[in-house]
């Protein structure tokens, strides 16, 4: 277990407190100026890894990101929390990527890094995809161990417990395997002040998002078009069931 | 769009008559009429619902992408810093703020948990357990815990104070047998300086230690400590020698040392998360090996603790009422009278722009302060003083705003605007300014006022802290200002300052 490396990928996304705007032409929201931030579920599957490493059952977290260059902060965050090192797949400004792109960059770097796990958020709160980590694990031909709420180590396999829709299942994964975190993996801890000083001096490095591979052009998820739910109308009492049965069946719900 | 959990707008008041701002049921209603329902802004909601739901709500008070965005102009750093005092503000603190002021709850546990991020030493040195940050990363990260719970920060602030005045004038033992305990906040710290007979007026404090042997014998007694009675550790200033700042030194004391006692936990308006004693020593022996620095350098060491002190305070200030802005923000857009939201209200619109502006204002003259102070310029003092002064008055002001913005529901104590109110006026009181020097030269034609540095009591001659009537002078500030301007805050407007003897050349 002692050389035991672990890759987590990280995405920079719009702040959960941000109140969101639909951009004007209404196939993008607006990120100018807004606040980003590390997505909530990369934070989980970051301090699951650091957890792993404190414990003594992995040896360096490796920390990456698909993103422009204002990743960098997000990759600085994730080194305050823990990380050993950064990797920073660099996109040009305005370009976009979706799932299969950061699958991608993620596949090249774990070919080059050769972690025995990848954690991953089970999805970003931009998109809420739930697409990377199993896109991930078919380029690596890897297993898979998604929505994970418990995981512990063993000699050459992983014991994950998943949370899915008739309860909780456990599997035992051999390693390399690729994670992605649920909720109620852990709690995040804060950056310590001390820690967030240190994250200064740890090697952050950036490599062209095309010599890992990254297909150029748009991505090949397109967004076509955004827009806000349509505004509460009212409500109607009814007096009996089965007028109410009456009404969701005229109304097309059941 | 609808905000989850919002009610319709509230009944129509009774007899037809709309009274702009009222929520509160009007005496006279008839029987039967419940009154208004009271609009349930997140906020409100929030206050009191469960933490973890609460949490989520009341992060909004991070401002994201606004104007008042306190991190704009922040190195990464700094960012980071901010990051973690705000996430750990509205998760750790925001939920139970008021339930700490009701209750007078002093809230070891989590000051312990703040602690082990760092924020119990901020800028105490890395060998004795300090973070070793800067000042302007401290007036960042306790503007930004206290958008949380203002009177938990400020104590905070207090107790970093005192673990400074130890780091930087203690000795290598002095600072390794009380430095460490204190970041950690395993032991809290108290300030001693003010005393029953002496506020404005420090320099004039009675609390005598006699020297017998190798120890210290005190007596006396010290009013409005913070944290007095439940803390641990106590940096008490005394006199040592003649009369004046020059007799006074500084001396460490511990709880549970025989002849220091405490007095009755004092009721207060706000501030209520910490409580407030008098500190009694009677034949309190202390040994000589408490002495922070020399004889005779106590109210130095007491003055330059201040200057920080000051800019946490006024940071302190600054996070109250950015927290206020955000709710007021918020109330406007949920409450609707005359058929439609209050945020379509010209009136309340330049009202938020103002608070907006002065808050800005303000953040401004505090990160300027914190910048001179730790770049060691001359002027540092005195800019931390106007710095405390602005901020604390035009941060209260803001709070204050804001409640009347809530109109009857502001005054709720459901509602957390009256808590930030409470706690900042006495930001107002507290770590007075000591001096900032004006010298006039007023003709009538020709008036310019040039501000010096103030020199340390120890190199003055005199020190005079009157209402200028009493002096018999007429004070050539007062009036080319217009006004008394104040700048020393205990109980009053008072002129603190240094008068040489007028010569005729200086036309004053």
């Amino acid at each position: 277990m002692a050389a035991l490396r672990v890759l987590v990928g990280v995405k920079r996304v719009i702040d959960f407190a941000v109140k969101v705007r639909v951009a004007p032409g209404g196939a993008a929201v607006q990120t100018q100026g807004v606040k980003h931030s590390l997505n909530p579920f990369c934070e989980i599957a970051l301090e699951e890894a650091v957890r792993l490493r404190e414990a003594g059952a992995a040896a360096e977290v490796v920390v990456a990101t698909l993103g422009t260059k204002a990743s960098q902060e997000t990759l600085r965050t994730a080194l305050a929390m823990g990380a050993d090192r950064a990797v920073l797949a660099e996109l040009a400004e305005g370009a976009a990527a979706g799932p299969r792109e950061v699958a991608v960059a993620l596949a090249a770097l774990a070919r080059r890094l050769q972690p025995q796990l990848v954690l991953l958020g089970k999805q970003a709160i931009d998109d809420d995809c739930n697409q990377t980590g199993q896109i991930l694990a078919a380029i690596l031909d890897w297993p898979q161990g998604t929505f994970a709420s418990r995981v512990s180590l063993e000699p050459g396999a992983v014991q994950v417990q998943r949370e899915v829709d008739g309860g909780l299942e456990t599997l035992r994964l051999r390693l390399p395997a690729v994670l992605t975190a649920d909720l109620r993996l852990n709690e995040p801890r804060y950056a310590t002040l001390p820690n967030i000083m240190k994250a200064k001096k740890k090697p952050l490095e950036v490599v062209p998002a095309a010599d890992l591979g990254v297909p150029a052009g748009p991505p090949r998820l397109r967004l076509l078009q955004l827009q806000e739910p349509p505004p509460r109308a009212g409500g109607e009492k009814v007096e009996s069931v089965e007028s109410l049965l009456g009404k969701l069946r005229h109304a097309g719900r059941i | 769009m609808q905000r989850p959990g919002r009610a319709g707008s509230p009944a129509p008041s009774p007899a037809g008559r709309a009274v702009p701002g009222a929520g509160l049921q009007l005496p006279g209603c008839p029987a039967g009429c419940r009154g208004a329902e009271r609009p349930r802004t997140a906020a409100a909601m929030a206050w009191r619902a469960a933490p973890r739901a609460a949490a989520r709500l009341l992060r909004g008070r991070r401002g994201i992408a606004s104007c008042i965005d306190p991190s704009t102009g922040l190195t990464e750093d700094q960012k980071e810093f901010q990051k973690v005092a705000f996430d750990f503000a509205a998760k750790e603190m925001a939920p139970y703020m008021a339930e700490w002021d009701e209750k007078e709850i002093f809230p070891v546990e989590t000051m312990r948990k703040a602690a082990q991020l760092g924020f119990g030493g901020i800028y105490v040195k890395p060998d004795v357990g300090g973070s070793g940050l800067s000042r302007l990363d401290t007036s960042i990260i306790f503007e930004a815990l206290s958008t949380g719970c203002t009177s938990t920060t400020a104590y905070m602030s207090i107790h970093n104070m005192c673990v400074w005045m130890i780091d930087t004038f203690g000795n290598e033992e002095q600072r390794r047998r009380f430095c460490p305990s204190l970041c950690s906040m395993e032991k809290f710290a108290s300030y001693c300086l003010t005393e029953p007979g002496s506020g404005s007026d420090a320099a004039s404090l009675l609390t005598s230690a006699q020297r017998k042997g190798d120890t210290y014998v005190l007596n006396g007694s010290k009013a409005f400590i913070s944290g007095g009675g439940d803390t641990d550790v106590y940096v008490v200033m005394c006199r040592t020698g003649g009369p004046g700042p020059k007799g006074i030194s500084c001396l460490v004391l511990e709880k549970g040392m025989p002849g220091l006692s405490f007095g009755k936990k004092e009721k207060k308006v706000g501030w209520n998360s910490q409580p407030t004693r008098a500190v009694i020593f009677e034949d309190c022996v202390v040994p000589v090996d408490n002495r922070l620095g020399a004889e005779g350098q106590g109210f130095s060491i007491a003055m330059q603790g201040l200057n920080g002190g000051r800019i946490n305070i006024a940071s302190c200030s600054l996070g109250a009422a950015h927290a206020s802005v955000l709710l007021a923000q918020e109330h406007l857009t949920v409450r609707k009278q005359f058929g439609e939201p209050l945020a379509n209200n010209q009136y309340l619109q330049f009202g938020l722009a103002e608070m907006a502006t002065r808050l800005l204002a303000a953040r401004l003259m505090v990160r300027n302060a914190a910048r001179a102070l730790q770049e060691g310029r001359q002027d540092a003092a005195v800019l931390c003083s106007m710095a405390k002064l602005f901020a604390t008055d035009e941060c209260f002001g803001i709070c204050n705003q804001a409640l009347q913005m809530h109109g009857g529901y502001g005054y709720l104590k459901d509602y957390a605007v009256q808590q930030f109110v409470r706690d900042i006026r006495v930001h107002q009181i507290l770590e007075g300014k000591r001096c900032s020097y004006y010298k006039c030269s007023g003709s009538g034609i020709r008036r310019k006022t040039a501000l010096e540095a103030p020199t340390f009591p120890q190199e003055s001659d005199s020190w005079v802290s009157e209402p200028c009537s009493a002096l018999g002078v007429r004070c050539a500030v007062c009036e080319c200002l217009g006004q008394g301007l104040w700048l020393c805050g205990s109980r009053g407007r008072y002129l603190v300052g240094y008068f040489k003897s007028l010569t005729a050349e200086e036309d004053i």
